[in-house]
């Protein structure tokens, strides 16, 4: 380009500026993977090496901003603990000892051992994901194998947030909804530090500021998001049911409830029958259609529940006509919560809230939500074809992540959220909580999980983790037993969605319910930061038998670099970095809908890997091919796919029904449904890697009752009937397994379970004590210990970015100014951290804005020695710590036959943060080092040197004596 | 040169919105990935894999706790270079390296006739400077000098990149300049401030206060509407609600 | 503030280069100090050997030592620029005053003389001057500070051109005046400390006034930027701790206490007790004098600490 072009260059004080050179030398759009949010990214490339990620301004998820994750990509791809090729271990398990071996061989290992599974009890091969995208393919190939033991990270990460919202809702939190941050006026967040939507949230919130919104953080810790919160509620950990239920309390007492949207969209009208002691008691009075029925006040009479000519009563028993006695949900919903054990003075000193706080809480929802309504002038038509001129809303909005579900009584605490939601009258309506597409989705959706009669080389029908709506829903076996490893779908948790992938480990070593013969994981730190008590983790994985043999005979595991997990496994299939691969975030699966509409995204190679790599699901398409799972091979026994493009473009899962919605049909011009389109990733990279669908203005509010919204989701196949979705303020798929648990019915609990599900499976949200706090004297641990993600660290893969390190490469333990003076610990002490599994020991720092009962950290941080190719001087070993090692698996209180996870009775969710902790300070001869500090990993082999001196990103390090 | 320039009508510079920032680090570390490729780069990192890792940025993210208990508040807090008006680390540099350029104000540092005396560091009250200890030179925060102006880059992107990158559009630029630009409206419309101003160096980075939290009064829904609270039983007052879907 | 080594050195050492040339140059018309051209031309030539060990060790500190020519431009703005010319201007007198007394030329002498004695004061005035103009740095950006360098040149600089007069014999008036140097810097650090550790006066920087969130109440840091150490803080944060920074005092007051006291007794004692006396007072000088510019270092506070730490 000509010099003399200015202000291309420009001077300064004899400097010669280049102000307009070219960011790179080409440009490629793809999506982030960082963390699980999705972003869309453009990559620019200089000389074959990335030069600059920054956000694509023009993708639905983040509209051109990138976070601190995101922005340090590079570092990441660039990682010198990127493995190199495939590992067979050659010496014990964890020592570390391994040899590259060639794709061919392991593809070969990985058959060989996976054939004789299928051949025999396809159930011996547990596979697990963990930070996963691409469950529509894992999950898939794991019923196509015919193993039940499949699951991804769900269990241990947010399923109750998933199950409650699904079961209540038909949406959820999590990922699958968002606040109407154009127009929400209050805004309240539970428990929320970083969530999957990390950048959607921030955006969000930088809109409520722009506005003037009220926002208001519950959460026992003031920082992050609850930082600029106008409001901080610094609430006791564990407790957020009752803070929840109290305001519902206020509400229904004085009458601030949104009856007109009960009546219309909720299952309040519903009639219940009581009948105490029957087999029908708790489940709907229906019609001989099987009809859900409600009592008509005028006619003194009932009728089916959905009928528009219903003037319904919501309280009062009436007796049906078969002679039943039956009340509405309401009733039984307001008479429970009217109790004064749901009073603001009942909850306050448990909550740590004062109760006039609650009060003034309350009266400022109803304040905004009943005298701030918004309307939008958008004529919309309702499931009963009735047209409306206006769009109503109460623009009160919510949104809660682990600080709510990550407690075993979160379910419910989730389940009470909905309810405040509901009683509000402020779901999918302008100002509140959305669903982003595809959801919503009826309640609960679809069949039952598959994975009873897994037999030798056959696969399962059907999907592997789905929705029980009832106890014939369950895998249990005759005897009540479990027939999955990780026991999800048993009594032990009968709606565990996700699977409970913290248990398959320990249940595998235990041998309980049976053995396994094969694990294998991709992408999840089980021997590290995503098992609670990673010892025991490690112990089990390199336990043998009498016979000298492992315990878990095979290992399998598929991580892109060198975590603290990889020494553990015998076979280490190396996946590419995100940057080097197709993937594809798909509608079957975690897509980028938004309220706005569906949409999905891929991501596409931009550079090729520099070593012998290959992308995970390109791996398990092959796999699949060389086992002969029918899907993945032709007619004749040939692999169906030449490899992952091919896949994501032709595979079809119902006819015209693929992994990606977009750009479908010979043309290229149908959504949701169609046939294959063979340039369909062409026009997806053409598009940015993404495909979105605009829904039109009037779909965009009532989703779950909205008629030109439910017909189009079908018509796109996101939903298989255009039915109204009724939100169940009261489940009564919950009510059956109480039923059962009452002895109704064939499928009976065992015993030393029956009580337990009595107790959790209720219709209705209730609060109660955290499971472990209820079964141990937690007197001698007065203190509540949670971690919170930082924002630019994931999970564990930062400690190996050059740049994330720097910013937190050791974690403290935080703790409120006036409970260390009580306790007489001061500033950067060395403290034991100590509860009824463990201790760990870590470094104070004293904060005025934590709950005082609360001690937290950072997650994630602490690193074992090692690993991801950190020098044993690291920080992240030595002074950074992993609360993980005092959390346990199991509940305390073993009483009767099997041990019971600590999780969620009715999901299975993993309990992380009911942990209870005793904090003492080190005496003055302690080495103030972390403890425990497990044994230094040995590295692979051949792996490049670690450079001491980054200057250019991708480069060997050169100084700048070399560079000259 | 060394010598301020006059001042000049146009100021570019930030603004930073601490009632918004949640303390991603995003600006941080987007501004590191865009210099370490950009007119200033690379930025170096020493001891990148083990202890004492440390590199050279243009901009840090703080946090901070002011005020005592639930009345208090956690704010965060990013930190670079504020463009100062009256600069001492530009009238101490000894070579001239350091410069104020007199057409919009930016600080810039001249890294080919930079000897590395660290004294412009010494100088700045911000801690805005580092030195690059690979290259021996002093390097800060550009302005993005090479995107606000880059012809190659879609308009509404020649912004810095801390800018466009922060979720939650807590960071503004523009000319502080000029009383009518977006940025000195947002500036006098939220009380901006200056960084010690007691220092002298009138820097034209602002940072928007977080916003103070209204007193909120004690309320309940019964002052707000009384109900009819008389009846045993509260259930009953439904009884007879006439509803229709 | 980190007291670099080089720095301590250079400063130390150019500081008692030019206080003896000044000295040298003031006295020796005087007839104060011995006036043989031996005497002046090894009192010129140490004074030139510290000066030039002194600027030498300063390039140590730069990142780029190579490009110190460059140093000299910024004359108009820069005390570190004005200090480099000053420097190497006083060179011309000093090798023409040292031409004058090779050839015994007594006017020249006296005349270029007083020229580089001129030089040398401005030279070290400037050097004070550059930390003088530090507003961040507190302790620095203080009144006395280019006093006391001009003060602790000409004292230590009183102090060897004793010594070396010593060896002639005839110490006695640079001996009193090492004396009375010694004494007033003595009282002078004293003053100087008394100022530094009094609270510091309104309108210094406090973290409130840093991050101005003074306006929500009390400041306290909570998270670092980076966990670990960065040039930054191991450049501006470097400070000694309390319990040694008064052993460290003690240690400065008694180098120039002893200096002053033995000076003192060598101006009346004369012969070559005197002279021995006085190689003792110029290491004393020196030494406290070392302390001292390390100590005016590590006592020194710089503004970006208070986002660190909340205190400078
Ligand atoms: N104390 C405590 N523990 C927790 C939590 C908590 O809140 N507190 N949270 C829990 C939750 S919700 C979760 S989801 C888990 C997360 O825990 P994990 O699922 O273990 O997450 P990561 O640490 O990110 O580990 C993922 C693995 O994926 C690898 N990886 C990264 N990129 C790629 C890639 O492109 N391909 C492949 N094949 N591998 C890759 C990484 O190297 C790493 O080994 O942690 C849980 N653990
Ligand atoms: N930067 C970053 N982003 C991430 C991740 C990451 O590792 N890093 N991980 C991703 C994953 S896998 C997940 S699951 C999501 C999780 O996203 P979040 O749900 O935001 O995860 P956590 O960090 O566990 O945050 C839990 C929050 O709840 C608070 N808390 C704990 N107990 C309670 C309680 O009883 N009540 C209330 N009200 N609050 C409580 C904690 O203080 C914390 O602020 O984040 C995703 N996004
Ligand atoms: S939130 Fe950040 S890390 Fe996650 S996908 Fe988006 S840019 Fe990447
Ligand atoms: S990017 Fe924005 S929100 Fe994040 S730390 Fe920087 S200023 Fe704050
Ligand atoms: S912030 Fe510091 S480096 Fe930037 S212009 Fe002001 S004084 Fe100079
Ligand atoms: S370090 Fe470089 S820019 Fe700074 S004062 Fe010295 S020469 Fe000037
Ligand atoms: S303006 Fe540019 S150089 Fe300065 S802090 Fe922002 S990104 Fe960094
Ligand atoms: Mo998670």
């Amino acid at each position: 380009m000509p010099d003399t072009h200015l202000p291309r260059r420009m001077t300064g004080n004899g400097e010669v500026i280049e102000t307009s050179a070219p960011i790179g030398d080409e440009v490629k759009t793809t999506t982030c993977y960082m963390c699980a949010c999705r972003c869309g990214i453009k990559v620019h490339l200089k000389d074959g090496r990335v030069r600059y990620i920054e956000g694509n301004p023009d993708h639905p998820v983040n509209r051109g901003v990138l976070c601190g994750k995101g922005s340090a990509g590079i570092m990441t791809h660039y990682s010198p603990a990127r493995l190199r090729a495939p590992l067979k271990r050659v010496g014990p398990r964890g020592s570390g000892e391994f040899e590259e071996i060639s794709w061919a061989e392991a593809m070969d290992i990985a058959t060989g051992w996976l054939k004789a599974v299928r051949a025999t009890s396809p159930e011996k091969l547990a596979f697990f994901t963990g930070r996963d995208q691409s469950q529509s393919l894992t999950g898939f190939w794991a019923a196509q194998f015919g193993t039940p033991n499949f699951a991804a990270h769900g269990g241990f990460c947010s399923v109750n947030m998933a199950a409650a919202g699904l079961y209540t809702i038909g949406g959820s939190f999590w990922e699958f909804g968002e606040p109407d941050w154009d127009h929400a006026k209050y805004f309240v967040m539970f428990g929320v530090a970083e969530d999957h939507d990390s950048n959607p949230i921030k955006m969000g919130l930088g809109k409520l500021k722009e506005r003037g919104a009220k926002f208001v953080s519950v959460n026992p810790v003031r920082t992050g998001y609850s930082a600029i919160a106008d409001e901080w509620v610094g609430i006791r950990p564990g407790t957020d049911g009752l803070l929840i239920l109290a305001l519902v309390h206020e509400l229904l007492r004085t009458d601030r409830v949104d009856l007109d949207f009960l009546v219309r969209y909720t299952n309040a009208h519903w009639l219940v029958v009581k009948s105490a002691g029957g087999a029908d008691d708790g489940l709907f009075a229906r019609d001989a259609d099987g009809r859900p029925l409600a009592w008509d006040r005028v006619a003194q009479a009932p009728r089916d529940a959905q009928s528009p000519e219903l003037q319904p009563a919501i309280v009062g028993e009436v007796t049906l006509p078969d002679g039943r006695r039956a009340v509405p949900v309401f009733a039984l919903m307001a008479e429970r919560y009217l109790d004064a054990a749901y009073a603001p003075d009942a909850v306050a000193e448990r909550c740590g809230v004062p109760a006039e706080r609650i009060r003034r809480l309350a009266a400022e929802i109803a304040e905004v939500a009943f005298n701030q309504t918004i309307t939008l002038d958008v004529p919309w038509t309702d499931s009963l074809g009735r047209r409306h001129e206006t769009m109503v809303g109460r623009p009160v909005s919510f949104h809660a992540m682990r600080g709510i579900s990550a407690h075993s009584n979160g379910f419910h605490t989730c389940r009470a959220l909905h309810l405040l939601q509901m009683i509000l009258g402020a779901i999918d309506v302008p100002g509140s909580w959305r669903y982003k597409s595809p959801f919503p989705r009826p309640i609960p959706p679809g069949p039952g999980p598959s994975g009873r009669g897994a037999r030798p080389n056959t696969p399962l029908a059907g999907n592997i983790l789905a929705f029980p709506h009832g106890p014939d829903d369950l895998l249990v076996n005759d005897d009540g037993s479990p027939i999955r490893i990780d026991k999800a779908f048993s009594w032990d948790a009968p709606l565990a969605l996700h699977g409970m992938m913290h248990t398959v480990i320990g249940n595998a070593g235990a041998g309980d319910p049976y053995e396994i013969d094969t694990l294998f994981m991709f992408m999840a730190n089980m021997a590290w930061n995503s098992a609670m008590n990673p010892g025991e983790i490690i112990r089990i994985l390199t336990e043998t038998k009498a016979d000298g043999s492992y315990r878990i005979p095979h290992v399998i595991y598929a991580d892109a670099y060198f975590s603290e997990t990889v020494p553990y496994a015998d076979l280490i299939l190396p996946d590419t970095t995100y940057l080097e691969r197709w993937d594809c975030i798909s509608l079957l699966d975690r897509p980028i809908g938004s309220a706005h509409g569906p949409g999905d995204a891929i991501r596409q190679p931009v550079v090729q890997p520099d070593r012998d790599v290959r992308g995970f699901q390109e791996v398990l398409i092959e796999l699949g091919a060389r086992l002969g799972l029918p899907a993945f091979v032709k007619e004749d026994g040939s692999p169906r796919f030449k490899d992952y493009p091919d896949y994501i473009v032709n595979h079809q899962r119902m006819p015209g029904v693929g992994p990606l919605a977009g750009f479908r049909g010979a043309e290229g011009d149908k959504a949701g449904v169609g046939e294959p389109n063979p340039d369909q990733l062409k026009r997806y990279i053409e598009n940015g890697c993404f495909w979105r669908h605009h829904l039109p203005a009037d779909q965009l509010y009532f989703k779950h009752a909205n008629k030109a919204y439910l017909e189009g989701s079908k018509a796109m196949g996101l939903i298989g009937k255009s039915d109204q979705i009724v939100l169940q303020m009261y489940s009564e798929p919950l009510q059956k397994f109480r039923l059962a648990a009452q002895g109704h019915g064939a499928k009976q609990p065992p015993d030393h379970l029956r009580a337990r599900i009595a107790t959790y499976c209720d219709p209705l949200p209730f609060w109660y004590a955290p499971l472990e706090q209820q079964q141990h004297d937690t007197a001698p641990y007065p203190l509540s210990a949670v971690t919170q993600r930082p924002m630019e660290h994931y999970h564990s893969w930062g400690a190996m970015n050059a740049w994330l390190r720097q910013i937190k490469g050791a974690n403290r333990l935080y703790m409120n100014r006036a409970t260390a003076q009580a306790m007489g610990l001061s500033q950067d002490d060395w403290v034991w951290v100590e509860s009824r599994n463990g201790r760990v020991k870590g470094q104070l720092a004293l904060m005025e804005g934590t709950n005082r009962d609360t001690v937290w950290t950072w997650n994630a941080i602490g690193k074992r020695r090692g690993a991801w190719r950190l020098d044993p001087s690291s920080p992240e070993a030595n002074k950074g710590f992993l609360l993980n090692h005092v959390i346990s698996e199991w509940l305390p209180a073993q009483a009767g036959p099997g041990r019971l996870a600590n999780a969620d009775p009715v999901t299975g969710q993993a309990a992380w943060y009911d942990l209870r902790v005793a904090v003492t300070k080190c005496t003055a001869d302690e080495v103030p080092a972390t403890d425990p500090m497990p044994a230094t990993l040995r590295e692979p082999p051949n792996m490049p040197p670690v450079p001491s001196l980054v200057r250019e990103p991708g480069r060997a390090a050169t100084t700048r004596e070399d560079a000259r | 040169m060394t010598e301020l320039p006059p001042p000049a009508a146009k100021k570019l510079g930030l603004v930073i919105d601490l009632d918004t920032c949640v303390g991603c680090q995003a600006c941080a570390t987007n501004c590191k990935e865009w210099n370490t490729g950009g007119h200033l780069g690379p930025l170096p990192d020493l001891n990148a894999f083990s202890a004492g890792a440390e590199g050279t940025w243009f901009n840090r993210v703080h946090s901070y706790e002011a005020g005592e208990g639930e009345d208090g508040r956690t704010v965060h807090f990013p930190r670079s270079c504020l463009h100062c008006e009256t600069p001492a680390c530009v009238t101490v540099c000894p070579t001239g390296a350091s410069y104020k350029r007199a057409e919009d104000g930016i600080v810039l540092i001249n890294t080919d006739s930079c000897i590395g005396c660290g004294l412009c560091a010494w100088a700045c009250p911000y801690g805005a400077r580092e030195l690059d200890q690979d290259e021996g030179v002093m390097k800060k925060c550009t302005l993005c000098v090479d995107r606000i102006y880059n012809e190659t880059i879609p308009e509404p992107q020649r912004q810095p990149a801390c800018v466009i990158t922060c979720p939650v559009g807590a960071r503004h630029f523009g000319d502080l300049g000029d009383p009518d630009s977006k940025v000195s409206q947002l500036v006098a419309a939220r009380g901006g401030y200056d960084l010690m101003p007691e220092m002298g160096y009138k820097p034209v980075n602002k940072y928007l206060p977080p916003r103070e939290r209204p007193k909120a009064k004690a309320a309940s829904l019964d002052e707000a509407q009384p109900t009819p609270l008389d009846i045993k039983n509260p259930l009953l007052r439904w009884l007879d609600r006439a509803l229709s879907r | 503030m980190n007291p670099a080594p080089s720095i301590v050195f250079f400063t130390t050492a150019s500081g008692a280069g030019y206080g003896l040339l000044l000295w040298l140059c003031v006295l020796r018309p005087l007839g104060l100090v011995p006036g043989g051209s031996g005497f002046g031309l090894v009192a010129l030539g140490v004074a030139t050997a510290l000066v030039v060990a002194g600027l030498l060790s300063s390039t140590a500190h730069l990142g780029r030592p190579e490009r110190a020519w460059r140093a000299f431009s910024q004359w108009r703005s820069s005390w570190l620029s004005r200090e480099g010319v000053a420097a190497v201007a006083t060179f011309v007198p000093m090798v023409l005053f040292g031409l004058s007394v090779l050839a015994g030329n007594g006017a020249a002498a006296a005349l270029t003389g007083l020229l580089a004695a001129a030089g040398a004061a401005v030279t070290v005035w400037c050097t004070g001057m550059i930390y003088a103009s530090l507003k961040p740095v507190r302790q620095w950006h203080h009144p006395l500070v280019p006093w006391g360098y001009m003060l602790f040149a000409g004292f230590s600089g009183a102090a060897l051109l004793a010594a070396l007069a010593g060896f002639w014999g005839q110490a006695a008036w640079p001996a009193a005046l090492a004396a009375g140097l010694g004494a007033a810097s003595f009282g002078f650090k004293r003053a100087y400390w008394a100022e530094i550790d009094a609270p510091p006066p309104a309108g210094t920087p406090t973290i409130e006034t840093a991050t101005g969130l003074g306006r929500i109440g009390a400041t306290r840091p909570l998270d670092p930027p980076h966990t670990e150490q960065t040039w930054l803080l191991r450049e501006m944060g470097f400070r000694v701790a309390r319990k040694h920074s008064r052993k460290l005092r003690l240690l400065v007051l008694g180098g120039f206490g002893a200096a002053a006291l033995v000076s003192l007794l060598a101006a009346f004692a004369g012969g070559p007790l005197a002279g021995l006396l006085l190689v003792v007072g110029a290491a004393a000088a020196l030494g406290g004098l070392l302390v001292e510019r390390w100590l005016m270092f590590a006592e020194a506070t710089h503004t970006v600490t208070l986002f660190y730490t909340g205190e400078a």
